[in-house]
């Protein structure tokens, strides 16, 4: 299954309320383990009483390891210091392994819930056969089921065998959030100090006996391939055992040492056809966005007539760049072909995917493919390709030897896939007092899903119904996707469509609110005044809860206390991944260029799982927001990518970040995205705080445009 | 080819590499210390930062053949006898996310705390600046070094 049907996947389990209840298969051979029990492939629990819990989705530094487990054990009443983790590779018992659209919370929610809790009503049944007790009379508390009447008391690990032999429930009673004792807590991440010490086993630490070490000379071009290769200089450097072609747009170099792989391909010399892309550049891609503008879109949302709507109009248009994820472990894969059976090594977010992949490319059915999953250094949506791992099985193959593929940073930066670049149009009819009594809002850009070949259902893409909904219950309110193509490679990158809408939609209703004449926070507030669910594909959002995270943000910021001389506020909130997000920020101008100094970020996701996480998740996406919005660039010239390292495509450094205080709102709902949604209103609200202090209006990203 | 012995965290290492490699490659491949990290081979993300007679130094621009003789210090050294108070404290404010460029992060904070034991803000940010992190720690970086630094981080 390709990531597009995953998610889609994923979206219909959450819209049928379904669960994965496929992950709660339990395989005989997992049944047939001696003593031990494990009611589903989430949990195995060992007559020593060592609890493991099995995380079917990828760590790459958002804490999955930690707080699903935290799901479970909640259930399960288990006492957490036994709790010990394991990383699941491709399985075909978890349904979709994705990691990625904020949904490793949202998605687990219901199974790890599922799986503790049945898990949790054998244990009672266990200890009551033991003790010859009713049931009732039994409860789970803290790794241990207790007789109260009896004072008589069993661990988990001395009830496993006995309940082991029982039945699996097809269901079991779920606690209510009063009494939550683990979910909630703000909990150490298990993975801490492994990643303080340099012990954490990313993928490109991993390493196999007799492994060798390859680095691709991938066409410089977009869509360019090999013609000719002389390796007689490469073939000289010590170390270099393989010199060969990868399908037909590499050479891969072969050695013992990376440093060889290298240098090997440093004095390779490729002769490239440049095919049919050699004149692209940036210019040429703009001005096709623009022509695509005049094209009839597809409806996302619709509500009333705008168009039949008459008062003051306003227009805008917006523009963003592509930007690439540099993550900050570039891509590599370790691989082991093996005739009839291959074994991966991955730092993917989609192992499912990887071993699919391989096994097409390679020639082998996808159960002789394993995928082991490592930790991840970042992911950002790059490892939801699988590029990596074809490369690494492909050579691996060739060589018939175990080999690690790494890219090198301007491989990342140059073969990387890309946030689309997008145009935006935003029209309004203001009524009598300044409101929008209608909003059109048309996105104009190319399909992820669409590029890769995958569906592209009534030609929306698939990722739009997560991202790009509506905010505000304006009376006419229409959004509309054109989609376009371009040859520049397409990935989702983190909160993908989201950050392109929001920047767009939120820097307009700052331009409605400075022309009706009215404070931007309580424009919004205005507008969110009346509850309304607002039904966007399979998410119903709610006014009340977006304005919940603007009066909370509104309050945390001190937004109607003065500010010293020279510092300005600006506000953007936006929903995506169905959480609710608003931010402040709090900027001053240094030689024209702004520095934010404080951002005040308030989420609404439902049930918080870990705080100190969520916190993670806030800070860290305001961080990379930031950077999308002053700098992330990439551009195009005769058909390159122009970008190679970390000094013309510069991640945010620690002078340049502000404090990010989160906030989230108590809530008891199930759980929603987190790791996106604080990405997409940085831009739009530095944005809006750099009108206040200059009166220019910045429609394009990025801010630092020169 | 050329033989050439380093001190790596306290015990003498010869290697036999091409003298122009990358000290980082020579750690990572030949001794296989895997916790000083590959992030951009150019000196810009701090990523490969490993200590060379004390000093903070990007290993992934540092031939080997520079540091021959020296004492370089990992971060497999840096905790050898029990946690860093840097480290400690990276745990205690919850630093890492993906962890990928902590290694580096907490090898500078070290050569920071080690010249200057109780640095303001101002001077964190600039021992800092020149260490990436993608996913943003960086206020749990500041927290986790002042700390360290209220707990003697400059042993």
């Amino acid at each position: 299954m390709s990531p597009l049907s995953r998610r889609e996947f994923v979206g219909a389990g959450i819209a049928a309320g379904a669960g994965l209840v496929i992950g709660f298969y339990l395989p005989h051979g997992d049944r047939s383990r001696k003593e031990s029990f494990s009611p589903n492939a989430y949990l195995r629990i060992a007559p020593d009483n060592k609890i493991t819990v099995v995380v079917a989705r990828s760590e790459m530094g958002q804490g999955v390891r930690t707080a699903l487990p935290m799901i479970l054990a909640e259930e399960l009443e288990a006492d957490w210091k036994q709790i010990e983790t394991e990383q699941a590779g491709a399985s075909t018992l978890f349904g979709d392994q994705t990691t990625g659209g904020s949904a490793s919370i949202r998605t687990t929610w219901d199974p790890m819930r599922k799986a503790g809790a049945i898990a949790r009503e054998m244990l009672i049944s266990a200890a009551a056969l033991t003790w010859g007790v009713p049931r009732s009379g039994c409860t789970a508390e803290n790794g241990r089921i207790k007789h109260a009447a009896s004072n008589r008391s069993l661990s988990y690990g001395e009830l496993a065998s006995k309940a082991a032999a029982l039945p699996i429930p097809s269901d079991a009673p779920l606690k209510q959030s009063k009494d939550y004792k683990i979910v909630g807590q703000r909990l150490a991440r298990v993975d801490s100090l492994e990643k303080v010490k340099g012990d954490a086993v990313f993928g490109i630490d991993f390493r196999l006996p007799g492994m060798k070490c390859a680095v691709l000379f991938r066409c410089p071009t977009l869509g360019g391939q090999v013609s000719a290769f002389d390796d007689k200089e490469s073939k000289k450097i010590p170390g270099v055992t393989y010199v060969g072609k990868v399908g037909d747009t590499a050479v891969a170099v072969v050695a013992d040492t990376v440093w060889g792989a290298m240098e090997g391909r440093r004095t390779l010399n490729v002769t490239w056809d440049d095919g049919p892309n050699k004149d692209l550049n940036s210019a040429a891609i703009s001005a096709s966005l623009k022509q695509a503008a005049s094209k009839k879109g597809v409806n996302l949302y619709s509500a009333g007539e705008p168009a039949k709507v008459s008062g003051r109009h306003i227009t805008a248009e917006y523009s963003l760049p592509f930007m690439a994820h540099a993550a900050m472990e570039p891509g590599n894969c370790t691989a082991h072909y093996q005739g009839t059976n291959c074994e991966l090594w991955a730092p993917t977010q989609v192992p499912q995917d990887c071993r699919d992949s391989v096994a097409a490319a390679i020639g082998l059915d996808p159960d002789q493919v394993k995928v082991n999953v490592t930790l991840m250094g970042g992911g950002f949506g790059r490892r939801l390709e699988h590029d990596y791992a074809v490369e690494a099985a492909l050579v691996s193959k060739a060589i018939n030897a175990p080999v690690k593929v790494l890219w090198t940073r301007e491989d990342d930066m140059r073969w990387s896939t890309y946030r689309p670049a997008s145009l935006h149009q935003l029209s309004a009819t203001l009524d009598g007092s300044g409101f929008p009594a209608a909003l059109t809002h048309r996105i104009i850009a190319p399909s992820i899903s669409g590029q890769k070949g995958q569906p592209v259902p009534n030609g929306v893409d698939p990722d739009l119904p997560d991202e790009a909904g509506p905010v505000y219950g304006i009376p006419n309110y229409l959004i509309e996707y054109v989609q376009t193509e371009t040859p520049v490679p397409l990935g989702w990158m983190r909160s993908v469509y989201a950050l392109q809408a929001a920047f767009a939609l939120e820097s307009f209703m700052d331009e409605l609110a400075v022309a009706a004449g009215k404070d931007p926070l309580k424009y919004r507030l205005q507008l969110l005044s009346k509850d309304q669910d607002l039904t966007y594909f399979t998410t119903t959002w709610h006014t009340a809860r977006m304005r919940g995270v603007l009066q909370l943000a509104a309050e945390k910021s001190g937004w109607d206390k003065p500010l010293p001389a020279g510092r300005f506020r600006g506000v953007a909130c936006f929903g995506c991944f169905q959480s609710y997000m608003a931010e402040v920020v709090e900027i001053s101008m240094e030689n024209d260029r702004p520095r934010v100094h404080r951002v005040v970020a308030v989420v609404d996701c439902g049930q918080v799982v870990n705080p100190s996480i969520l916190e993670q998740q806030i800070q860290g996406g305001a961080v990379y927001g930031l950077c999308n919005a002053l700098r992330a660039r990439i551009t195009i010239d005769k058909g390159r990518v122009v970008q190679g390292n970390f000094d013309d495509y510069e991640p945010l450094r620690m002078e340049e970040t502000p404090t990010v205080e989160v906030y989230a709102v108590p809530s008891q709902e199930a759980p929603t995205g987190i790791g996106e949604p604080s990405v997409p209103p940085i831009a739009p609200a530095v944005c809006n705080a750099i009108y206040r202090a200059t009166k220019k209006r910045i429609r394009a990203l990025p801010i630092l445009s020169t | 080819m050329a033989d050439i012995t380093l001190r790596v965290n306290g015990s003498e290492k010869k290697v036999s590499v091409p003298p122009e490699t990358p000290l980082l490659w020579v750690l990572r491949d030949t001794l296989e210390l895997t916790g000083t990290k590959f992030g951009c081979g150019a000196g810009l993300c701090g990523a490969c930062t490993v200590h060379v007679e004390g000093s903070p130094i990007r290993s992934c621009s540092t031939p080997v053949s520079q540091v021959a003789g020296k004492n370089v210090t990992t971060i497999e050294g840096l905790g050898a006898n029990g946690l860093h108070p840097l480290q400690q404290a990276w745990i205690a404010e919850e630093v890492p996310q993906c962890g990928y460029c902590q290694t580096g992060q907490i090898m500078q904070a070290a050569a920071l705390l080690a010249k200057t034991p109780n640095p303001s803000d101002e001077q964190i940010t600039q021992g800092m600046n020149g260490n990436l992190c993608r996913c943003g720690t960086y206020e749990r970086i500041r927290k986790a070094i002042h700390r360290a630094a209220s707990n003697g981080g400059a042993r």
